[in-house]
């Protein structure tokens, strides 16, 4: 448990990502089975122990801590598993506390009653890094920085082996992955992929920059739109399907609506979307009432369908035909979605463009909100995992701004406790300021702290967290907000809600009294 | 039985906690008449005050910062012995936070109200032992006052720094520390925990380095750190001390491969090491921690409480739970994030 502890605790701090491989690569040779392999199911999320919920760490926490101490401590602390390893009394008479291996075995058999006694006689055990370890193992979301594909890194970089090979395995692997771990010692040989309907790493997009766009001709490329869902790989091989993120997460069970529609053989890429009450592709927001769900209830699917919106095809029938060109795997594309139930998987348009300003038109005036910009891809290029640069560009809308100015700020949680980090921004209506939105990100840490001071030098007024700053025609902090789209709202006084605001520029030279007005806001209105 | 209002005697004004029978401010936030001041930190002891009453060292310390002519007249306290300002008893008591640094207790026909400034309990061989003081009405800082905040053993501390600059030799041992108390005491653990590599500290740490070496409080030998351009063999061992601002500017680019280190009681939090893009963070720190600021609350035998600066809630919280009467008091300007 000391080295589990220890590892979360040097990967947290650690910002290179070399030395984040480094120290895992580390871990997985000094420390043996099964306790590396579970250290690795932590870190990518496939260790579950669900007898042992968020609800039981609050429970034990009240009975040694005063409830409203600790919800200040939770308040400043921002972590639950944090919190309750640093609260909970440390008894050093309790003796040592068992390995990883058995912590896992003993609580993943164990039954919700006999578990709140099993988590307190083992935090009473630890010291408050191991208690946190502890608990961030049994609830899950590490939050050390490290996503699956880092932690697949570190393990082709301690086996020497490429990271493709790893990531094809995967799905056919389970924790503690002993035979992963044998195979990349060079003590076994390759597991055989187990998974059938597994995986293929996906083909990636830089983000268009001037010199590219000045060479996007139909003659070379096409153009889609880019919308605003989730990118997903449909699979079906030997009667197994699968729906997989582009990071090989199977998502398979929050879509079964969708997986029960993926009737052919092959792999396909496009975006997830759902559709709203009219059939009308619904915004990104709709779509997030779907996600990370393990299971999801009728009514969900039938306000939500989900559907496929296929742009690419990595293997149609039997044949891999990822070094085809896109064209040529675009008529296959064609082919196979031709046969396919259109409510449920449906073609990414190509759009028609004679020159660059019809291009540019396109982007600026997309006919759905939920198109973020566009797509435009190499008619020649070859399927290949990854980001090449070249082939491949994504080329989003500009963003809406508006300069408001600042009137209320609230202090942060987490690692923004003690800053005040989280900011209400008014625009004018007449002579007085109207809140329009609020924002929390956008700037560096170090424009956090000049922000916060200046909340700080001017507080009008304080109400608990929230501080009202000085804000009037000649004092003030003006903001260039940067933000997708704006709706018609109810609930703010206003009258009106930005999508995805966030902070693009301070403007410490702007006087207050210039910066925008209410009526250039509704002028925006989608 | 108490007469008079405690408020008759002490109570927050923009400027600070005011005396009004006395006529004197303590630890005032903005220039005033008379200034009586606990501790050199430069948010409770600011220049540009006509009279201030402190401890010889607290003034020596003002006079380090701001010149020599930081106020019109001085008047030093010296620890334990009364003085009296208009009719007012004042007494100065040492409060181990850095040194000179001392709590004040205040009396007036009969009612005794302590205000503790910042404070610590742990041993340090660079501040004078704290106290407790008897009193009615206590007056205490709350910087670290939740019930997370558990300072370990400092020894147990330094000796990850130590063990680290073996480990890593090649890498740059940069540790971020506040320029009054915490490099001293950094330093003498350091030196009293076997550290044998060299010590170098950033040119703004030099005169108050100076000071504690000269007011007999050793810290053996120190080396600028000031060569415009390190080699990797200039350090290798060795620990750098600089204020946390002097890491975000050209400064470092002298030292090869640098390791952040801070020493500070906020180290306890994760979001407060990675906010500060820390490698190696040291729970060092000059304040109480959560255990020491209640045991305080019940040692001075007060059957009031005040609290300032920090997390006032929490510590109020506490006091009612033990039936002890508690009122968060507003004081602005002190910088509780600074330690």
């Amino acid at each position: 448990m000391r080295a589990f502890a220890e590892l979360l605790d040097n990967l947290v701090l650690t910002q290179s990502r070399n030395r984040k491989v480094e120290l895992l690569v580390r871990h997985f040779r000094d420390c043996p089975d099964p306790d590396r392999g579970l250290a690795l199911a932590a870190i990518t999320g496939d260790l579950e122990l669900p007898s042992v919920k968020p609800a039981l760490i609050r429970q034990l926490a009240g009975e040694v801590c005063d409830p409203e101490l600790f919800r200040l401590s939770y308040d400043f602390v921002g972590d639950l598993a944090e919190t309750v390893s640093l609260i909970w009394p440390s008894k050093n008479d309790a003796g040592d506390p068992p390995g990883l291996g058995s912590i896992v075995a003993d609580l993943s058999h164990a039954s919700r009653t006999a578990a709140p006694a099993m988590m307190r006689r083992l935090l009473d055990a630890m010291d408050a890094s191991e208690r946190y370890a502890l608990i961030k193992l049994a609830t899950g979301g590490l939050r050390v920085g490290v996503s699956a594909r880092l932690a697949k890194q570190a393990l082709a970089e301690f086996g020497n082996v490429d990271i493709g090979g790893i990531e094809e395995l995967w799905h056919g692997l389970k924790p503690p992955y002993e035979a992963l771990f044998a195979w990349l010692e060079g003590r076994a040989a390759k597991p055989v992929s187990a998974a059938p309907a597994p995986f293929r790493p996906v083909m990636l997009s830089h983000a268009a920059e001037e010199r590219d766009i000045a060479a996007f001709t139909s003659d070379e490329y096409v153009a889609e739109w880019k919308w605003d869902g989730i990118r997903v790989q449909a699979v079906s091989e030997a009667g197994i399907r699968r729906l997989y993120t582009r990071t090989g997460d199977d998502i398979s069970a929050g879509f079964p609506d969708l997986v029960d529609a993926i009737q052919f053989t092959g792999a396909i890429d496009g975006e997830l979307l759902v559709r709203d009450a009219e059939g009308s592709v619904a915004p990104f927001s709709a779509l997030q009432q779907r996600l990370n769900r393990k299971s999801v209830s009728r009514k969900l699917m039938r306000e939500y369908p989900a559907f496929v919106r296929a742009y690419d095809i990595l293997v149609d029938g039997d044949d891999d035909i990822r070094s085809l060109t896109w064209l040529e795997r675009r008529r296959r594309l064609e082919a196979l979605v031709a046969t396919l139930s259109p409510e449920r998987v449906d073609l990414s348009p190509p759009l028609a463009f004679a020159s660059l300003d019809e291009l540019r038109g396109h982007r600026e005036n997309p006919p759905e909100t939920v198109i973020e910009g566009l797509m435009i891809k190499r008619l020649d290029s070859v399927y290949v995992a990854g980001r090449p640069r070249g082939p491949w560009f994504k080329w989003k809308r500009d963003p809406r701004l508006v300069d408001a100015v600042l009137m209320y700020a609230q202090r942060g949680h987490g690692k923004r406790s003690g800053y005040y980090s989280d900011y209400t921004f008014g625009v004018w209506r007449g002579s007085e300021l109207v809140p329009v939105g609020k924002a929390y990100f956008g700037f560096t840490d170090e424009e956090l702290k000049r922000i916060d001071k200046f909340v700080r030098d001017h507080t009008v007024e304080r109400f608990g967290p929230v501080r009202s700053v000085r804000a009037d025609a000649g004092h003030g902090l003006v903001l260039e907000i940067a933000f997708e789209g704006l709706n018609r709202s109810t609930r703010h006084k206003s009258g009106v809600a930005m999508r995805f605001p966030r902070i693009s520029r301070l403007r410490w030279d702007k006087p207050p009294a210039e910066a925008d007005r209410l009526e250039t806001l509704e002028a925006m209105l989608d | 039985m108490i007469a008079m209002r405690p408020e008759e005697l002490l109570h927050p004004t923009p400027a600070g906690l005011y005396c009004p029978p006395g006529d004197f401010y303590i630890d005032p936030v903005r220039p005033v008449a008379r200034a009586l001041v606990t501790h050199g930190h430069a948010d409770h002891a600011r220049a540009g005050h006509h009279a201030v009453m402190a401890t010889a060292h607290t003034l020596s310390i003002m006079a380090i910062r701001y010149g020599e002519d930081f106020c019109t007249s001085r008047q030093i306290a010296e620890f334990r012995q009364p003085q009296f300002i208009n009719g007012v008893s004042v007494t100065f008591f040492p409060a181990g936070h850095v040194l000179g640094s001392a709590q004040i207790l205040v009396e007036w026909k009969g009612l005794r109200i302590c205000v503790s400034g910042d404070y610590k309990r742990m041993p340090d061989p660079t501040a004078e032992t704290w106290e407790p003081v008897a009193c009615d009405v206590y007056i205490t800082e709350a910087t670290f006052g939740l019930p997370v905040f558990r300072h370990p053993d400092p020894a147990r501390e330094i000796a990850r720094l130590i063990r680290s600059t073996a480990d890593f030799p090649d890498r740059t041992h940069l540790v971020g520390v506040y320029a009054l108390g915490k490099a001293q005491r950094v330093i003498r653990l350091l030196r009293d925990n076997g550290f044998e590599g060299r010590i170098f500290i950033h040119g703004a740490l030099a005169e108050l380095c100076d000071f504690y070496e000269a007011s007999g409080i050793v810290l053996g030998e120190l080396h600028p750190a000031t060569v415009a351009a390190g080699r990797a063999s200039d350090y290798a061992c060795s620990v750098v001390l600089g204020p946390p601002s002097a890491f975000n500017a050209p400064w470092v680019r002298r030292f090869p491969d640098p390791l952040i280190v801070f020493a500070s009681g906020w180290m306890r939090i994760r979001s407060r090491m990675k906010q500060r893009g820390v490698e190696l963070p040291l729970v060092i720190s000059d304040h109480c921690d959560w255990d020491e600021l209640t045991a305080s609350i019940r040692d001075t035998g007060a059957s009031e409480i005040w609290v300032t600066h920090g997390r006032e809630e929490a510590l109020v919280r506490w006091c009612e739970l033990n039936q002890i009467r508690a009122r968060p008091l507003h004081l602005v300007g002190y910088e509780d994030e600074v330690e």
